[in-house]
């Protein structure tokens, strides 16, 4: 195949690339993302995993040292397995607050530390060079290896850096959105993924089954292989197999570009639940036949052949042409994703925590900026610069550095970008993580890794002779070891100032930072706050976006127009809309800057604490309240029911009132009309004037106790206190009511020893109610014996007088009237009074500072009298003794 | 341990079967991890030929059949008989909330 064939195979197939990622961006800037969401793209552009060093590497990875080459692809797939625990919140904590990138996630966990996030740039950039270098490297190698006869064009690596330099700038900084995702990017990617699969698939079955005999036979041949004592390294070492499968699982989420592809690029976790399993399944299928390939690849090619290149000389040597330019735009596939995807993901590292904030701090010296010109194009402009930086260092290392087996650079990259896990992982985990923890473990980490793994892997410096155990698994050990011994313990005795607390608090919990951030009253300034904000934010995003995003802001107060106050919830939410865009630090000094918020105080953060307690507390004060809503309610309805009856029952008393003020009166009016008669006799005269006096004393009775009782009630009436004893009080009100006549005869049973009780009271009014029950009891008890009972007791302090009788008692209905004015029970005709009796006998006992209360339970109608120590307002420093 | 005070103490059948899933998907990472490694650690001799390849690759089917097994019914819909959802984000909660999945 000539060399033309081959650049016009690869020029058509690049060509492609940009047209797919061309249609693919255009589609969602329509809205129309149906696509590039779907499960299968993301997970299959999560294969950027698999470089060069997978598609040309692993078979001479696997030639040298047997089976360890798949810990690579193990650690990934324990890691996706258990996305449900892990990755998903990763991801969901990233899209919170809209990260750009591992480094943007770190520093805005500690703090929003930009010092943090340039360290953590500088790491990732050392470890990604030579691992940019090796893919270039690997795709002049496998044009190489079609034509050794052709003399290729020198300067082949510098033109295929360019056109990847191209395609990621034409791709990656096509515009500056409020999130770091590239559609079109994601969409070849996932193109070339399927490419990269199905020539690596082709090349292991046209092996097993073309080269060799089937399965079957080319287990024999591994078999025989392992066995050659030639095969020293295929023997398995626990300890680098161990410190392979972990720095491969952490470098699946801290190499930059993983990260970009596994947390940026998807909109939601969602995706993970098909890449748990699907990209394992892709993992594996890419191992699969990678052994088989290195057996049969040793077997049949001449020794001088590179394993890294047994892929392409396979069939290139058996004369497969079709298969082999199959295979190399496989590799291509995989040398150009990874170097694409990596510039992007640096590119936005360098731009946003190096040269922006250095741009800024220069323009601020600058006096005078009336009207700041717009960040956008100096933010494209440095990620384009910081994309052809990054490519352009690989290209560079690439021409004066190499040389190295293809799989070195990689293992050197991964425990590289290990060091990040620690302080990713705690801070997703631990609240108490701080940022000097974090410094203090990822310096420490580095620069064990430096000195152990990196400048050896340049030859630079003598590896170590660890005795017994690999040096890889002991630099990894120690390199982590002692990163993560730093990071806790120095995060053990640091306090981590506010604004990291709260930054903690919402990656711990994935809560929302504005559900954590401080309440401010809106300032008086506000609006003009607001407007420099509007003006900050269309400086990076422009017009259009800046004013939509503001009014909704607006329209979510409730207000209109394009200015929202300045709430710590707007700012908390523009300030992650902006950090999408230039990252987390950034955005926060701009913010800080601009709207003049001041650091988060130490009391502010317990004012968020107190804050939340009392949501708490006045969620259960209202659970407290409605349970005394309902209780009132409900004796508010019982109050009702009672003015209901009441009112019946006072319309009734109304005619019965009349009744009982005319039936006197009509006495007296007749019988005085009789008395003026000429001619009747002088015991006729004396009877008709006993009757007009008896009507008349009825009449006065009952204007009496309408007197009495408008009196009590009105608290005007005076009391009298005195010292009685209580037997000669109940004496008397038997007398009394046995004087008064009417009803039947009554037998009392008293307890007279126990009678003789002091009582500081007004003994005439108690006298008055006594009398009253005494009365009724007489009058309405209607046995053939009624027996009236009267027990007196002292009951914690105050007197309680029961007067109980044997008759039908009171039904439970009418219980709660018969204290009310003008009650009376069924048969009027029968009281002799007006039904005020035991109403002024509960007024009464109230001025006296006691109480009437039936007692329900018992044979007959019973009452019980309580008395208080003393009066009320007796006994007072400011009463009259 | 005090029960806790915001969530139900007992479940109906579909919300308990989809936390036991949930205690699965958990559970796959650290098993799988230790699959892979103690073999290598007791016996790298046999591991280390066409044995081991045969034993890894079964394993690494097996692994990535159960997870999507258990991706498949967790990202299913959740029963209706589920209680309602706390609103994600949860509140603020001090002294320790738990994220929502992990209720």
């Amino acid at each position: 195949m000539s060399f033309d064939t081959l650049v016009f195979a690869a020029l058509v197939y690049v060509g492609l690339l940009f047209v797919v990622a061309w249609a693919a961006d255009r589609a969602a800037s329509r809205g129309r993302t149906r696509w590039t969401e779907r499960p299968i793209v993301y997970t299959l552009s999560l294969s950027v995993y698999c470089t060069a060093w997978t598609f040309y590497g692993a078979v001479g990875y696997a030639s040298r040292s047997g089976l360890e080459f798949v810990t690579i692809y193990l650690g990934p797939t324990v890691v996706l397995a258990g996305s449900w625990w892990g990755l998903r919140r990763l991801v969901r904590v990233a899209k919170m607050h809209r990260v750009t990138s591992v480094a943007d996630l770190i520093s805005a966990r500690f703090g929003k530390s930009n010092p943090l996030a340039a360290l953590i740039t500088l790491i990732s950039l050392v470890a990604a060079t030579p691992y940019l270098a090796l893919q270039l490297q690997s795709i002049s190698l496998s044009f190489a290896a079609f034509g050794p006869g052709d003399v290729l064009p020198g300067p082949l690596d510098l033109w295929v850096a360019a056109g990847l330099s191209v395609f990621a700038i034409l791709f990656g900084t096509r515009n500056l959105a409020a999130d770091e995702r590239h559609h079109g990017v994601v969409m070849a990617i996932a193109v070339e993924a399927v490419v990269k699969l199905i020539a690596f698939v082709a090349l292991g079955v046209w092996v097993i089954w073309g080269l060799a005999g089937g399965p079957a036979d080319v287990i024999g041949r591994i078999a025989a292989r392992a066995a050659d004592p030639d095969a020293a390294g295929w023997m398995l070492r626990p300890d680098r197999w161990t410190a392979l499968i972990a720095v491969s699982a952490a470098a699946i989420v801290t190499l930059p570009r993983m990260f970009q592809v596994l947390v940026i690029e998807p909109a939601d976790e969602t995706p993970l639940n098909s890449a748990a399993w699907a990209f394992p399944a892709y993992l594996m299928a890419m191992s699969l036949f990678v052994l088989p390939i290195a057996v049969i690849g040793r077997e049949m090619l001449p020794a001088e052949v590179s394993p890294d290149l047994y892929v392409l000389h396979l069939p290139l040597s058996q004369g497969a042409n079709g298969l082999a330019l199959l295979v190399f735009l496989g590799g291509l596939s995989s040398a150009t994703s990874m170097v694409i995807i990596s510039a992007i993901a640096l590119a936005t590292m360098i731009s946003n925590h190096w040269l922006v904030p250095l741009y800024l701090a220069l323009k601020r010296t600058e006096p005078g900026d009336a009207a700041p010109a717009s960040l956008r194009s100096p933010l494209l402009i440095s990620r384009r610069f910081a994309i052809l930086a990054v490519i352009g260092a690989g290209a560079v290392y690439q021409a004066y550095g190499g040389g190295q087996a293809l799989a070195a650079m990689g293992t050197v990259a991964f425990v590289g970008v290990a060091q990040l896990l620690p302080a990713m992982l705690g801070g997703l985990l631990w609240r108490g993580a701080t940022r000097l923890g974090a410094y203090c473990g990822i310096t420490a980490g580095s620069a064990v890794w430096l000195a152990l793994v990196f400048l050896p892997s340049l030859g630079w410096v003598p590896d170590i002779n660890w005795g017994g155990v690999d040096a890889l698994a002991a630099a990894v050990l120690i390199s982590l070891g002692l990163n993560v011994a730093l990071f806790v313990g120095v995060s053990l005795i640091t306090l981590p100032d506010p604004q990291e607390r709260l930054q903690a608090l919402s990656f711990v919990h994935a809560v929302a930072p504005e559900a954590a951030a401080v309440s401010t009253p809106p300032r008086a300034d506000g609006a003009a706050r607001a407007e420099a904000l509007l003006t900050l934010a269309r400086r990076i995003w422009g017009g259009d976006e800046a004013l939509r995003f503001f009014r909704a802001e607006a329209e979510r107060q409730g207000k209109s127009g394009f200015l929202p106050d300045v709430s710590a919830g707007f700012l908390s939410r523009l300030e992650r809309r902006l950090a999408g865009a230039v990252g987390t630090a950034t955005a926060h000094a701009m913010l800080a800057q601009v709207a003049g918020q001041r650091p988060t105080s130490m009391a502010e953060l317990m004012a968020v604490a107190g804050e939340a307690q009392r949501a708490q507390e006045r969620a259960r004060r209202l659970k407290d309240d409605s349970d005394e809503l309902a209780r009132t309610a409900r004796s508010l309805q019982e109050a009702n029911d009672r003015l209901t009856a009441l009112s019946v029952q006072k319309d009734a008393f109304l005619g019965q009132i009349s009744h009982e003020l005319r039936t006197p009166m009509t006495s007296v009016q007749a019988f005085s009309e009789l008395l003026k008669l000429p001619d009747i006799s002088v015991e006729e005269r004396t009877r008709f004037a006993g009757i007009i006096h008896e009507e008349a004393s009825r009449l006065t009775r009952l204007l009496d106790d309408l007197l009495d009782i408008s009196v009590l009630e009105s608290g005007r009436a005076r009391l009298s206190p005195s010292v009685a004893n209580l037997h000669d009080i109940i004496s008397r009100a038997i007398e009394a009511s046995s004087a008064l006549g009417r009803g039947r005869a009554l037998t009392i049973d008293r307890d007279q020893p126990s009678e003789h009780l002091m009582v500081l009271t007004d003994a005439d009014r108690l006298l008055q109610v006594l009398i009253n029950l005494i009365g009724n009891a007489r009058k309405y008890c209607d046995v053939a014996r009624p027996v009236l009972s009267i027990r007196a007791q002292q009951h914690r302090g105050t007197t309680q007088i029961d007067v109980m009788d044997n008759g039908a008692g009171i039904p439970p209905e009418k219980q709660d009237l018969i204290f009310e004015k003008f009650s009376r029970l069924n048969d009027p005709s029968r009281a002799g009074g007006a039904g005020l009796g035991l109403s002024i006998s509960r007024e009464v006992m109230t001025v006296l500072g006691g109480s009437i209360t039936y007692l329900p339970g018992h044979e007959g109608a019973a009452f019980r009298l309580v008395l208080p120590h003393r009066p009320p307002g007796f006994g007072d420093d400011n009463a009259p003794a | 341990m005090s029960l806790p005070n915001d969530r139900p103490i007992f479940l109906e059948r579909a919300a308990y079967r989809r936390r036991r899933l949930k205690d699965a998907a958990r559970i796959l990472p650290i098993v799988t991890l230790a699959a892979l490694l103690l073999p290598v650690w007791l016996m790298p001799d046999a591991l280390s030929g066409a044995g081991g390849m045969i034993w890894l690759f079964a394993l690494w089917l097996l692994v990535i059949a159960v997870s999507a097994v258990l991706h498949r019914r967790l990202s299913a819909k959740p029963a209706r008989s589920l209680p309602p959802a706390p609103p994600a984000p949860a509140q603020i909660a001090p002294g320790g909330g738990a994220a929502p999945d992990e209720l």
